[in-house]
């Protein structure tokens, strides 16, 4: 229950769908919601070469890291880092894998894998909520037991 | 799930809560919106299974929910769902193909 595994088949050859996937990433990229800045997403940018910065740009032109390119092998694989939390920001400590896979079905047809796992990563830091969670409702429940009998 | 944590006042009421359980009065006081805003809030966050309520003498406190992150795989779930569709919309477009010949 730790990956996501999504597959789509897309008419068009592979080194096409590889190139919308990460050159014209801000094309597609879902624009409610999916970004970190208040300010609103004005552009979504991959940089296609390894060791690559993922980022937002938002309105005002600051930008937000997203992650990095781990893997860069065009036309076929590409391995992004997603270093955003569950609150939707970046955490340089937090890294979980985004693989995602071109298959030429054809001259004119792309099977498209993604795989974004690690996802247990995210449950480090949940594990750590819950711990000050259980915390929490502990102190909580013996000041309340304190003010009662109080 | 997918707006739940697109609002930047329930990411910070997620935020506060990380730290530990608060009472909707607690929230309305570290918030620059008003208390029913802050209860409306709670209300889609817990709709989304990110936080749960207790009911703590006359007040309602607030945590966040410790299976939540099985609502944060189904968030990426369906972020991903939404992702492609749009990419696989944009290469078939064949506007993707930004090469001028």
């Amino acid at each position: 229950m730790t990956v996501v595994r999504k597959t789509i088949t897309v008419e068009a050859p592979a080194a096409i769908a590889f190139r919308v996937f990460t050159d014209s990433m801000d094309r597609w990229w879902p624009r409610s919601g999916h970004h970190i800045s208040p300010a609103g997403l004005k552009q979504a940018v991959l940089e296609g070469r390894e060791g690559g910065r993922w980022y937002e740009v938002d309105i005002n032109g600051t930008e937000c890291d997203w992650g990095r390119v781990l893997e860069w092998d065009p036309p076929t694989r590409l391995v992004l880092a997603w270093q955003i939390d569950a609150t939707w920001h970046y955490n340089p400590h937090l890294v979980t894998e985004v693989e995602i896979q071109f298959v030429a079905e054809g001259p004119d047809r792309t099977r498209v894998e993604l795989e974004h796992r690690n996802l247990e990563r995210f449950g480090d830091a949940m594990e750590n909520i819950r711990a000050g969670l259980d915390l929490g409702w502990h102190n909580l429940l013996a000041a309340f037991a304190q003010a009662t009998v109080a | 799930m997918l707006v739940a944590l697109s609002d930047p006042t329930r990411r910070r009421i997620f935020e506060i809560l990380a730290e530990g359980p608060r009472a909707v009065v607690e929230l309305a006081a570290e918030l620059p919106v008003s208390r029913p805003a802050v209860s409306q809030h709670l209300r889609v966050l817990k709709e989304a299974g990110l936080v749960v309520d207790r009911q703590v003498g006359t007040r309602r406190v607030y945590a966040l929910n410790p299976q939540g992150l099985q609502a944060l795989r189904g968030y990426l779930d369906q972020f991903w769902d939404r992702a492609l569709a749009s990419f696989k919309a944009v290469v078939e477009d064949g506007k993707g193909d930004d090469e001028t010949p």
